[in-house]
């Protein structure tokens, strides 16, 4: 009974065409889904905001996560972290591909940048969502 | 590249200028509820920063 009522709220998942473009877009350029969809203002805010913190995090030599195996905190830190990263699209595939690979130091800017290099990916996810919600015409 | 050396607060409010930004942009649904969010999310990150800022300045004794 319950079960049927929450199918009945869930508004049907719209054809993969419909929103993939702008989801994957999204992902590969920070913004770029909300450009594909005419959403051209909010989009720069994303890419300028997204690109923003992570070249701060960059400039504060903050540590890339690779996925490592270990006990489990150490697994779900460093592939957790390594998703993050991988979030931000092509910032991150252009920063490994010219091989940044700054370790992992004490001190509390490294670790502010190690931050703010995982946050830029999340709030990518963000910028994803809302490209998806836009692009399933869930949202204006 | 160029080295960034900031301090904990100048870094801090570095963050919350960006994700403030994030949130109000793929948040709310115009544009003017869209500016609201955003500067009430960037009052609640200062606000968090002094208020913890505060809390381990008294515990720390």
């Amino acid at each position: 009974m319950v079960k049927e009522k929450e199918l009945q709220q869930k508004p049907p998942l719209p054809p993969i065409g419909q929103w993939v473009p702008a989801v994957a877009l999204g992902w590969l350029i920070p913004g770029g889904g909300h450009f594909l969809l005419k959403r051209t203002g909010r989009g720069a805010l994303l890419l300028a905001s997204v690109t923003g913190m992570f070249l701060c995090g960059l400039m504060m030599q903050g540590a890339m996560f690779h996925p490592q195996q270990g006990d489990m905190l150490t697994t779900l830190i460093n592939t957790g972290g390594w998703i993050g990263d991988l979030c931000s699209g092509v910032l991150y595939l252009l920063s490994v591909c010219f091989g940044y690979n700054q370790p992992d130091t004490a001190g509390h800017v490294h670790d502010y940048g190690t931050k703010f290099l995982v946050t830029a990916g999340l709030l990518n996810i963000l910028a994803m969502v809302d490209a998806f919600e836009i692009a399933a015409g869930r949202k204006d | 590249m160029p080295k960034m050396n900031l301090s904990h607060f100048e870094a801090a409010i570095l963050f919350a200028i960006f994700t403030s930004v994030v949130m109000g942009v793929v948040t709310k649904r115009t544009d003017r509820d869209r500016l609201h969010y955003g500067f009430y999310t960037f009052g609640c990150f200062v606000v968090a920063l002094f208020g913890l800022g505060w809390l381990m300045y008294f515990g720390h004794g």
